[in-house]
């Protein structure tokens, strides 16, 4: 079924949107610091970057995900202060887990349409104070009637999601275990990251059994972090940069609720914000346009399936272009340079830091030790989240 | 390039709704704003907000259930977790940046689902500073900004009475109002106080429903529909989560005025502005909210709302609809109902109520414990 959407948009804007400045705090169990703090240093850091101050700021847009991590009704409210949202127009948008990359789109749009010239755009998420455990916040995610009943958790529908995945193509655990080996190893450089090892895809085959076929190697881990990008307009960035990051294209898609009525061994919901994002940004081939990928690796076979709702990969071709080392750091397409979710870790709306900032960072040249070998000019970026419902894409690319 | 609002839908609004589920609502608002604009959700709509906030939804991640009773299935769907006129902002800048060109926004109550609506409103609160100082409900944290408000702008009790007199009174002509009563400010001045100064009746009650909008861009909302509302201006703006360092000045309901007005360019509102909904959930909250609006002078606003200045027969009448006190309180969909009160008067279409009109302000607050509000600026 091909999805009707209006035809004609021609994404007229009021203003390019640059990206100058990024920042995000070391993601582990953090106890001593309130989700304001870690919200604060991830800002700091972000203005350091772009040699601005906080009243330089205009508007603030905040992207935390579930209240019930922290027990906070309003959540966005309460960040307020320690985001830099105080006495500005401040906004909180949510899409679950995509929101790491669904709130550098809202900062996309308020500077696009002319109304801010200088965004920021937080994300902050604090796991660690949902006692016993953070999965416990997952129980109330479920349609309270259908699923709820059946006291289902997050890890049993992602083995379902994987298991008809490596059924659909015919992949071998062996081949999906290699992006938790890669992403691991690439964390090593990573300065923020929480769970960097150098491991092997026996480890991975080996360690503890969640759900099978998921086992522990195969999952990120709950992690406590905040991110910050800075988002301005061209008259601004000129001022601050001569290299600066734009956004060429944004997309964003929302499936239906009733996820059991879906095939899932395909991400519709990332190929629909994908082709948004892409037209946007005029490209036609995204295997051969973009030079380097974050995909979104909560788990491991999610980086290859949404590789390929990408369409940086053939549908089933994704672990075939891992096992050939495609998407290595040194590779033809690099994927989760950053380390990813599977080796930063995974604090859910503030993995921003490794998904949106990391592309960024890579963009401008400013990654360090994780810069990726060949020459880069368009990447994308993308998360995923609510009931394995929706997906977020942005392009960014370092020439306008 | 400008911004309409080329339909609108709502449901309810009640006291209780005990035939509908959360889902239904929405879907009848939906339905009836499509067809009020005379579009196909699945072919037409480019994109889709919704504004909730989790836990009145009793959720952890409440925007996994939206798209499906709103036509939203893959489509650019999302949720801003503040009240409906943020919401509006945020359609305003997407169809502005090209995002899209017709947008759909959306908010909902379905307060009577809330079995301890206090207990939930203290989970807002900063869990070390603030939520344990006492077990009173925390419709005290009003009372207190209201003993200052009060003493500070010399507002009396009769003019606090004044208010719940006109909404209530408002009320009784608008057929989706359930809390309208024929009422005089003795009956107001000798019903019980719960939190000194504030009395029960000051304290609007909660209510259902939902609001659904349409808006798309200038040559679209044309072809649309000939009478468009011009989304003229928007504003938002935040002062601080920590209660004890606000101003309990309504600044958010202020700069966030200021913001849309220059956008509408409007440069004296008080002039230009027609008639107003502001957010009355505490009824001296009106008199703030119309001084922050800058529709009336610090220290004259109390006097003006006992001289029927803003009756709706009045120079500048304020909450034609009842406002919160006579409608209820809407949670998030608060900035909703005050929204479409000014679509429906600007088209023409409010009844009984109907007064002349061609400017007009919606305001909402985001409720206690925050200073955190938005404003929208309507006009043919």
């Amino acid at each position: 079924m091909e999805v009707e959407r209006v035809s004609g948009l021609k994404f007229h804007k009021k203003q390019d949107v640059a990206i100058v400045g990024a920042g995000m705090t070391t993601f582990k169990r953090r106890l001593n610091e309130t989700g304001k703090e870690l919200s604060y240093l991830a800002v700091k850091q972000a203005l350091e970057e772009a040699g601005m101050d906080i009243s330089d700021i205009e508007m603030v847009v905040m992207g935390s995900a579930p209240d019930a991590f922290d027990g906070l009704h309003m959540k966005g409210e309460y960040l307020l202060d320690g985001s830099g949202g105080s006495d500005r127009p401040y906004m909180r948008v949510f899409v679950g887990g995509g929101t790491g990359v669904f709130a550098p789109i809202a900062g996309y749009w308020h500077v696009a349409s002319g109304l801010a010239d200088v965004c920021l755009v937080v994300c902050e998420e604090k796991m660690s104070s949902c006692m016993p455990h953070p999965q416990s916040a997952f129980k109330y995610i479920w349609d309270p009637i259908l699923d709820r009943p059946l006291a289902p958790n997050l890890i049993w529908i992602f083995a379902l999601e994987m298991n008809r995945y490596m059924h659909v193509h015919n992949i071998k655990h062996e081949d999906i275990a290699l992006v938790s080996v890669k992403n691991k190893a690439n964390a090593l450089d990573h300065p923020c990251a929480q769970l960097a090892e150098k491991i092997t895809v026996e480890d991975v085959l080996n360690s503890e059994p969640m759900a099978l076929p998921v086992r522990r190697l195969d999952v990120s881990p709950p992690s406590d972090g905040a991110a910050a990008l800075i988002m301005v307009a061209p008259h601004i960035a000129r001022q601050i940069t001569d290299e600066p990051v734009w956004v060429t294209g944004v997309g964003w898609a929302l499936d239906t609720t009733m996820w059991t009525n879906r095939d899932l061994y395909f991400p519709r919901y990332v190929a629909e914000a994908a082709k948004m994002a892409y037209r946007m940004a005029h490209i036609t081939d995204p295997r051969k346009e973009i030079d380097v990928a974050e995909p979104y690796d909560p788990f491991d076979y999610k980086e290859l399936h949404h590789m390929e709702g990408l369409g940086l990969a053939k549908k089933g071709e994704a672990p075939i272009l891992t096992r050939e080392g495609v998407t290595a750091r040194d590779g033809d397409l690099p994927c989760s340079p950053s380390g990813g979710l599977l080796g930063v870790g995974n604090p859910i709306a503030a993995t921003m830091g490794v998904k949106a900032c990391e592309l960024y960072w890579q963009l401008a040249y400013r990654a360090g030790k994780r810069q990726v070998a060949k020459e880069v000019t368009t990447g994308v970026c993308q998360a995923w989240g609510d009931l394995m419902q929706v997906g977020t894409v942005v392009v960014m690319s370092n020439k306008r | 390039m400008r911004v309409a609002v080329v339909g609108v839908g709502y449901s309810g609004f009640n006291t209780n709704t005990p035939d509908l589920s959360w889902k239904e609502l929405m879907l009848e608002a939906a339905v009836r704003a499509y067809e009020d604009a005379g579009i196909n959700p699945r072919k037409d709509v480019d994109s889709v907000v919704t504004c909730a906030e989790d836990f009145w939804e009793g959720f952890a991640i409440f925007d996994e259930f939206v798209p499906d009773q709103l036509g939203g299935v893959l489509k650019p769907t999302c949720t801003v977790c503040n009240d409906f006129l943020y919401g509006v902002a945020t359609a305003y800048m997407q169809i502005k940046s090209g995002l899209a060109d017709i947008v759909v926004v959306e908010s909902h109550s379905k307060a009577s689902d809330i079995l301890t609506f206090g207990e939930v409103v203290k989970f807002a609160m900063d869990p070390i500073w603030l939520r344990n100082v006492g077990s009173a409900h925390p419709y005290y944290l009003a009372a207190l900004e209201m003993s200052q408000f009060v003493n500070e702008c010399c507002i009396t009790e009769d003019q606090i009475a004044e208010v719940v007199v006109k909404n209530k009174n408002n009320a009784l002509l608008n057929p989706s109002a359930p809390y309208g009563a024929k009422m005089t400010v003795e009956d107001v001045l000798n019903s019980p106080m719960v939190f000194d100064p504030m009395r029960s009746i000051e304290i609007a009650k909660l209510s259902d429903g939902a609001v659904v909008f349409v808006l798309a861009r200038d040559d679209i909302a044309r072809e649309l529909t000939d009478m468009p509302v011009w989304v003229k201006g928007v504003g938002w703006w935040s002062e601080t989560s920590n209660y004890d360092t606000m101003s309990f000045d309504a600044m958010y309901a202020h700069k966030a005025g200021k913001m849309a007005y220059k956008l509408a360019k409007i440069t004296n509102p008080a002039k230009e502005v027609d008639f107003a909904e502001v957010d009355d959930r505490f009824a001296f909250k009106e008199i703030q909210h119309i001084e922050a609006l800058q529709l009336s002078k610090r220290f004259e606003t109390g006097k003006l709302m006992q001289e029927g200045y803003f009756a709706r027969d009045g120079e500048l009448p304020v909450n034609i609809s009842g406002g919160n006190l006579g409608v209820g309180n809407l949670l998030e969909a608060t900035g909703g109902q005050k929204a479409l009160e000014i679509v429906l008067q600007l088209r023409g279409e409010a009844g009984r109520r109907q007064i002349e009109a061609e400017v007009g302000v919606a305001q909402a607050w985001r409720y206690i414990p925050t200073a955190s509000g938005a404003v929208a600026v309507f006009g043919v």
